[in-house]
């Protein structure tokens, strides 16, 4: 009931090797303090596995519970369509508590994108579309609340700790070489 | 856990508070999918808690033209203060006087707790329970189950429909 019904694809965003023994799916929402305590975990979580970890980040913002999650996620696309997703991705949560629509405007900015631009992408919500096709391919993966991680397409349920996470990661690197053995 | 009713049971019909001066009963939905959905309680700790993640998804469910309803044992003032507070688009109601009572008749109440089970049931249109599951109570049972649950009854209404030789202009 529980693991990752789309895969990963050219639509998604990735960082590292499409060819690292795993792949770290997170479903998060920019405005959950939750997410905001894992990014940093993520970040040691690449530094520690190199290339041997692939992470893609998928949206899936509670919108009625936190109003800015779905600007944001738009402002990440926005970003993302002019090559600054992962920029982008970085500031906001790296100023989660600050979260507003001039802090966007003013990150954009930063990034070289002209901050009229992102309010009139925002306003048409062009990049809508992109971010409900996350919700929902999460939804019919069983993705309960934010954030969720999937390892190699399987649901992680335990605790979102470096510790956690890396013994998790390590299982799996594990049965990857060992499948890798038998079938060379 | 408390052993849940299974698809194929008729619904036992119910009439609840949905806000302190109004009631809603299951019968008078008849015609149309419900998904009613019991939890343990309002005020969740958690973010995306099951309600919320429910009313994120109340557009996909009303493709289905199916009707949410939240349960728990929780007043219906509390389920105001709830709903006002996370901005919740559906009804909740009160199994609340005699505590539980719906509940138990749909095997989703735990004596021990004095609460609801996380059970979940997608009730048809003629109201026989369709499908039907129960999660450990700490755990939010997502909404893939209900969805996958909706589709697999609008298929069944079709091919059923396709039996009987009614022509579906397209």
């Amino acid at each position: 009931m529980a693991n990752l019904k789309v895969p990963v694809g050219p639509a998604d965003h990735t960082l590292s090797d499409e060819h690292a023994p795993v792949t770290l799916v997170e479903y998060g929402d920019y405005q959950c303090p939750h997410c905001g305590r894992a990014h940093p975990v993520v970040k040691a979580l690449r530094k520690h596995f190199g290339r041997q970890l692939r992470f893609v980040y998928r949206h899936f913002p509670l919108t009625q519970i936190h109003p800015m999650a779905e600007p944001a996620a738009e402002a990440a696309e926005f970003a993302g369509a002019n090559g600054h997703f992962w920029e982008m991705h970085n500031a906001i949560f790296e100023n989660q508590p600050s979260l507003s629509l001039p802090l966007l405007a003013e990150l954009a900015q930063a990034l070289g994108l002209p901050s009229e631009d992102l309010l009139s992408a925002l306003e048409s919500r062009e990049f809508l579309p992109a971010i409900k096709e996350d919700f929902l391919g999460g939804v019919r993966s069983g993705v309960n609340g934010t954030p969720t991680f999937f390892i190699n397409g399987y649901r992680y349920e335990g605790l979102n700790e470096f510790e956690d996470l890396v013994e998790a990661i390590d299982a799996e690197l594990l049965s990857a070489k060992t499948q890798h053995r038998r079938a060379g | 856990m408390a052993r849940i009713l299974a698809p194929g049971t008729p619904a036992p019909d119910f009439t609840l508070s949905v806000t302190p001066d109004q009631k809603l009963s299951l019968r008078d939905l008849r015609g149309q999918p419900v998904v009613l959905a019991f939890y343990p309680a309002d005020w969740s700790p958690v973010c995306g808690d099951q309600m919320a993640l429910y009313n994120e998804i109340l557009p996909e469910f009303q493709k289905y033209k199916a009707e949410v309803l939240g349960i728990s044992v929780d007043g219906s003032w509390c389920h105001a203060a709830f709903a006002e507070a996370q901005h919740l688009h559906f009804p909740l109601l009160s199994d609340f006087e005699p505590k539980g009572a719906v509940a138990k008749t749909y095997g989703a109440y735990r004596e021990q707790d004095g609460f609801c089970e996380r059970a979940l049931f997608v009730i048809d249109e003629k109201g026989v329970i369709f499908w039907s599951y129960c999660s450990p109570v700490a755990v939010n049972p997502g909404a893939d189950g209900i969805l996958e649950a909706l589709e697999n009854l609008k298929e069944k209404r079709q091919s059923h429909g396709e039996l009987e030789g009614s022509r579906r202009a397209s």
